[in-house]
């Protein structure tokens, strides 16, 4: 267990700069999810913290020692990769243990040691075989024994579920959590699936275009978004958002297309006119009858068993809402949209960042996190 | 694309077949050739079916080329210029591939362009440095104005000589090369995460991947150094000792300048003799040697 300091690290290739200036404290025995979308420099982060990747600028501390130039050996970071990264010509056994055999480890105690990890991953039945031979979950566990096996202070995983089918990758979460709170080992898990982040984090580190937009837990980034971007990003579907313009003084904003949505003028007490996106979750809304709350003209719904997602669009902006009961609507139909004052969250149309002048509420509005099925 | 049509698989297969007997025939006629006695062979026209006079044949053509001695040397030279070619590959395509340093494309480059100069191209230089291999480091040590005198080194009449000057091989590198490129970064990376360095990885990592590559290249290289003619009968004045199999065939080939009628009999069975090995190898790995070419064991 060790923690882990990033102080302004940054990443450049050639005149391309992909990382721009990190700051993350990981606590030590922390499970840290780093999510983003593809090509938002996440994995080149983590990539840097194991010694894949030089550090163009910045520092890199694991348990209070600079790493930045160790040798990725020296660093004690054990890493899980997307594409399992198995040795085709070794055995499940050669494959984990590995890293002992190199470390110069003798073979009955290497033995002794592969078969205890094989055992905690359910691989005993298969040391003998090769990597060619095993399915992609029993692959995957693999992979994570091979980590396991050296007992490091950090582990780090690229994206390492991204290649399983839904049913596995739900198993192989549960895996990793049940390992993690076993080994205790801090850990850090590189995805670009949402769904994954929230369910396994112990804090969210929401990053887009080589920068961190927010680093919370999963309920702060779910309920309490700090940008536009996470707010879209997070939570199935993302927050709704809608343009307009705040008039404190009504405690109403004015929408584009004429019309108003309220908003709790005593929580935003600080925020001034402007520009603003008005922000809401598509669990608080309610649909109602056309004219109530918002205007909105239905498009298409998803359903997801437990509830339906109905898009629709109001004043030219998409909007969705999750409705639980079986009301069938029509292609151009029209509906209201009720969203309650308290759910309404405000944002800076220019800079996407939330509002400031925004008193702490006094509970964050949690509701439960829809599962893509 | 595939067709199904009874005529087009007839003519297919006509076009297969003749060829294969294009092929085969120059075989067939050696074999022939070598299995009657001398007033039969030189009958106008030559029989196409075999006689019984093989295993004599045979027996005086190994007696007359001193086959005892030249097929081990044959072999030294042919298995030495094989490893030590794999070896050479496998090493500059690793270096090439896997580290980053300046010149690396031109070296890449430099090794390529070597497969359109053939040995003969260079066999006197060659010839040179195996009179004294220490040469070109006395040239430069003359050249920088250091009095060193080393000793002369003659490769001539070893089997070094025989083998040294033969195995660089711009085909293997860049067989290896193509190959390590496929080799996935993440492989290398779970290498680095591993703890294992660069030799390791290459020992324990991409030479157990590349065995496929490897027979290819073994195959491809055992037949060629079998079948080298031309350096052998430069570099080997002592035949009774040094002498390797394919050297012994002009010998055993008397042309009219010796005087003799050409005995074919005897020359085709020593034919034979020479050219099994490399069958029997290319027989033995080339189910490996499809597999390294088209190398999408993974």
């Amino acid at each position: 267990m060790a923690e882990i300091a990033i102080r302004s690290v940054k990443k450049t290739y050639g005149k391309v700069q992909v990382v721009h200036g990190v700051d993350l404290a990981v606590r030590a025995g922390e499970f840290v999810v780093i999510l983003g979308p593809s090509g938002c420099g996440k994995s080149t982060l983590l990539r840097m913290i194991a010694g894949l990747e030089a550090i163009s600028a910045g520092e890199i501390a694991i348990g209070g020692r600079v790493v930045n130039r160790l040798e990725p050996r020296e660093r004690g970071c054990a890493m899980v990769f997307q594409n399992y990264a198995l040795y085709p010509h070794m055995t499940v056994a050669d494959n984990i243990g590995y890293a002992l055999k190199v470390a110069g480890l003798g073979k009955a105690e290497r033995r002794a040691k592969v078969e205890a990890v094989a055992a905690s991953l359910g691989l005993e039945d298969f040391l003998d075989r090769k990597p060619g031979q095993l399915s992609g979950g029993q692959r995957q566990r693999v992979a994570m024994g091979r980590a396991m096996i050296r007992e490091p202070k950090v582990f780090l995983y690229d994206e390492p579920l991204s290649n399983l089918d839904a049913r596995l990758r739900v198993a192989m979460r549960v895996e990793i959590r049940k390992l993690h709170q076993r080994l205790g080992t801090t850990t850090l898990f590189v995805t670009h699936d949402q769904v994954e982040a929230m369910t396994l984090a112990d804090r969210i580190v929401v990053m887009n275009a080589g920068k961190v937009e927010q680093v919370g837990t999963p309920k702060e980034v779910y309920g309490r978004p700090e940008s536009t971007f996470v707010a879209g990003f997070i939570g199935t579907p993302g927050l709704n958002l809608l343009p307009g313009t705040l008039d404190p003084g009504a405690g109403v904003v004015h929408l584009e297309g004429g019309q108003r949505l309220a908003y709790d003028r005593q929580r935003w007490a600080g925020a001034g006119a402007g520009r603003v996106m008005a922000g809401f979750r598509a669990e608080a809304a309610r649909m109602a009858r056309p004219g109530q709350g918002l205007d909105a003209v239905f498009e298409f719904s998803e359903e997801l068993g437990a509830a339906r997602l109905v898009h629709g669009t109001t004043g030219g902006a998409m909007v969705v809402v999750s409705l639980s009961d079986g009301r069938d609507l029509s292609p151009g139909d029209r509906f209201g949209v009720d969203v309650p004052a308290g759910e309404v969250q405000l944002f800076d149309a220019g800079t996407g960042r939330r509002l400031s002048g925004e008193r702490a509420p006094a509970a964050v509005p949690g509701a439960p996190v829809l599962e893509a099925v | 694309m595939i067709e199904r049509t009874p005529l087009l698989n007839l003519v297919t297969h006509l076009v297969l077949v003749s060829g294969l007997v294009l092929l085969l025939m120059p075989l067939w006629i050696v074999f022939v050739a070598a299995s009657h006695d001398f007033h039969t062979v030189n009958q106008v026209p030559m029989p196409l079916w075999p006689g019984d006079h093989l295993a004599e044949n045979l027996a005086v053509a190994w007696q007359k080329g001193n086959f005892d001695r030249v097929m081990v040397n044959s072999l030294i030279v042919a298995l030495g210029v094989t490893v030590g070619k794999i070896v050479i590959a496998a090493l500059s395509a690793f270096s090439i591939v896997y580290f980053n340093y300046r010149l690396r494309m031109l070296v890449f480059w430099v090794i390529f362009v070597t497969l359109m100069l053939p040995l003969e191209v260079r066999i006197v230089p060659t010839y040179a440095v195996a009179a004294d291999a220490l040469r070109p480091f006395q040239a430069m040590f003359d050249a920088v104005g250091l009095s060193v005198d080393l000793p002369e080194w003659n490769l001539l009449n070893t089997y070094s000589g025989l083998i040294l000057p033969l195995i660089a091989t711009a085909t293997g590198t860049f067989l290896y090369r193509q190959f390590f490129l496929t080799v996935p970064d993440e492989l290398t990376e779970a290498a680095k995460m591993d703890g294992a360095g660069p030799v390791r990885f290459f020992l324990e990592v991409l030479m157990p991947l590349s065995k496929t590559n490897m027979a290819a290249l073994a195959t491809i290289m055992f037949v060629w150094s079998w079948n080298q003619y031309l350096w052998p009968l430069l570099v080997v004045t002592d035949h009774q000792t040094f002498a390797t199999a394919t050297m012994q065939l002009q010998k055993i080939t008397p042309g009219p300048a010796f005087g003799e009628p050409p005995i074919w009999n005897v020359a085709m069975a020593a034919n034979l003799i020479v050219l099994t090995p490399p069958v029997l190898v290319t027989i033995l790995l080339q189910r490996w040697f499809v597999r390294g070419l088209i190398s999408t064991d993974k």
